[in-house]
């Protein structure tokens, strides 16, 4: 009978325990449109595979009244479940206990699930709400965020580590996001800071809403810092399960391959691209075309969007794409998309993913603006990144390839395993026009009619070195193909690079321009 | 696609001019401008506490103009070299942003004659 009144007394426990803040404060959170914690996890989770650790655990603050106070789990649930079968550790703050305010043991809690992510070699799945470091418990906070962004750098490259924003994320918090693979943000939601609207006002005088400054949209469209931008807390935790599906649990293993299924894009390859160089289309409709299903997760979609990257399955093995976009800027690099592709090649080479390039590009960006912000340093990223990586690189010139761009997009001198272009392909030093102007500027200056000379030399140049066959007469590029056969030559490429093995100088680590 | 299509815009790549759309951040960048050494700007957001010059002085490099209070630092600003002060456009107690034009100088008399 004692069993029986334990295991009672245990359930009570739990349920005040899977209260959190109490009613009133779940009430609250319900009023700013958020979910609970716990109904977050159980959303995100395969029905009845989450399991919570650690529900006990109570702060050890005896100062500014804090001994009186009891947390539920000290403000953060923690645990593993599945995700679509794929095993994961979870973490959640929970806004209703203090405001999710992080303490030394609701920090704790968190390094301890990440460990345990790192050892058992699974994704870890962090979601921020919390109105930052619990004050009271001073340096124990700090200490706190400390022990979890030394462990988000361990994981890093070993377990995919995914950040969620739902709610606020401010001060040294935002640190241990940034350290990770994947954030995401929801609008309306989301808010992340250094320093919030109220000190920036106090120190400087400029107001700005939260929103403003650190709201889904700016992190996704002008900083970078997230990427992936939902609507509701609903299309987000969606996302995170496409994505959970679309990566390996850790770099040991190869993400999970499903059945090849052919693309259902029904847009003709040959009829995409403009014969007019200078007309812009749309890029992911190429991608559409050439992944399973034509399905495509696309990664930082706003941000930068003159570079896309992302994943789809080719033959049912996860890819990662990266494609100029001509639609955006031209599709020039500058530093933000050399900045965006950079990180993402060294996801995909970490995590054993196979790049497929496709390039279509016109050169760097020029502008003072561009000089001045480091396009130098930021566009090193991209040559480090590729040159770097070991899984198998495809690159498919579509279109241009001009000067240092051309180097940059995975050219087989940095190491591709497979370079491929479409008859249409110039591949040249920089554009005709630049190129016909230095080369015959003095027959242009004689000429009697120099725009007519100009326009000749311009088309003697395109025939003579603007196309592919000068690069793959030097080997440079592998195949010239119709652009009908790139699927198939690309999961030929993928099927013949199985077991690639390709080796790095011994080093420590590498000093990237970061 | 049709809005889209509306919103191509020419955008020179070097020699070649390709029809694209254009980013938020690119339409919003700032062109750059000469730095004119006559104009003295606030290099950082802060407080004016103190201004140690006024119209019409003739003042030496190196002597100090006004005192910037920024992230609880003073910062002195000194005559970058021998001047004279044209405008003030600041007052003490007055909270700036970055960038703003602090003072205007000109060349001194005797400087313009030599």
């Amino acid at each position: 009978m004692t069993l029986k009144k334990n295991i009672i007394a245990l359930r009570q426990k739990k349920a005040l325990v899977q209260m959190g803040g109490g009613k009133k404060a779940i009430e609250k959170q319900a009023a700013m449109g958020k979910m609970t914690a716990r109904a977050r996890i159980l959303y995100l989770l395969d029905v009845n595979s989450f399991h919570e650790y650690d529900m006990f655990v109570e702060h050890e603050e005896r100062n500014f009244g804090m001994d009186t106070k009891e947390l539920a789990g000290d403000g953060v649930i923690t645990g593993t479940g599945t995700i679509n079968g794929a095993p994961v550790c979870i973490y959640a703050q929970d806004f209703t206990v203090m405001g999710g305010s992080l303490g030394l043991k609701h920090a704790r809690k968190i390094t301890k699930i990440m460990d345990h992510a790192l050892k058992m070699k699974m994704p870890c799945i962090g979601i921020n709400d919390s109105g930052g470091a619990r004050i009271q418990e001073g340096i124990g906070a700090l200490a706190g965020y400390g022990e979890i962004f030394y462990r988000n750098t361990m994981a890093s490259g070993v377990i995919p580590q995914i950040s969620v924003i739902l709610g606020p994320c401010a001060g040294g918090a935002v640190y241990s996001p940034a350290l990770t693979d994947f954030v995401f943000v929801v609008e309306n939601i989301s808010k992340m800071f250094i320093t919030g609207p109220n000190v920036i006002e106090t120190v400087l005088g400029e107001k700005i809403s939260q929103e403003d400054l650190g709201g889904a949209r700016v992190h996704a469209e002008i900083t970078g810092n997230a990427h992936f931008y939902a609507q509701t807390e609903i299309q987000c935790l969606n996302q995170i399960k496409d994505l959970i599906g679309l990566i390996p649990h850790s770099n040991q293993e190869k993400a999970a391959k499903i059945a090849p299924k052919k693309p259902t894009f029904n847009k003709n390859l040959e009829n995409i691209i403009p014969a007019d160089p200078k007309q812009p289309y749309d890029v992911r409709e190429i991608i559409f075309a050439l992944s399973d299903e034509s399905k495509f997760l696309e990664v930082q979609e706003l941000w930068a969007p003159n570079i896309v990257i992302g994943f789809g399955r080719m033959n049912g093995e996860t890819v990662g794409f990266v494609a100029n976009q001509p639609m955006y800027l031209a599709g020039v690099l500058d530093c933000d998309a050399s900045d965006k592709a950079a990180r993402f090649i060294r996801f995909c080479d970490a995590f054993n993913i196979p790049i497929v390039t496709l390039e279509d590009m016109p050169g760097y960006l020029p502008g003072v603006d561009q000089e001045h912000a480091g396009v130098i340093r930021h566009g090193a990223k991209m040559l480090y990144a590729y040159s770097e990586a070991t899984v198998p690189k495809i690159t498919v010139i579509l279109r241009k390839a001009y000067g240092g761009g051309y180097i940059a997009m995975n050219s087989r001198h940095l190491g591709a395993d497979f370079m491929f272009a479409w008859p249409g392909a110039e591949i040249a030093v920089m554009g005709p026009e630049g190129a016909a102007n230095i080369i015959f500027r003095k027959e242009i200056m004689e000429a009697e009619d120099q725009d007519a000379m100009r326009q000749q030399k311009v088309e003697e140049y395109i025939e003579k070195f603007a196309n592919p066959f000068v690069a793959a007469a030097k080997g440079y590029i592998d195949a010239v193909i119709e652009p009908l056969e790139t699927r198939e030559l690309i999961l030929h490429a993928l099927e013949v690079s199985k077991n690639k093995d390709d080796h790095r100088p011994y080093k420590k680590h590498g000093v990237p321009p970061f | 696609m049709a809005k889209k299509n509306q919103d191509l815009v020419e955008f020179a790549v070097t020699a070649r001019k390709y029809k694209t759309l254009l980013t938020n951040k690119y339409k919003n960048r700032k062109a750059w401008v000469d730095p004119n050494p006559y104009e003295i700007q606030s290099f950082i957001p802060g407080t004016i506490i103190e201004i140690s010059v006024k119209e019409g002085d003739v003042v030496q490099e190196g002597e100090p103009l006004l005192i910037l209070e920024a992230m609880k630092m003073r910062n002195r600003i000194q005559m970058p070299f021998t001047a004279k002060i044209k405008k003030v456009n600041v007052n003490v107690g007055d909270r700036i942003p970055k960038d703003m034009l602090m003072l205007e100088l000109e060349a001194a008399e005797e400087e313009a004659e030599s």
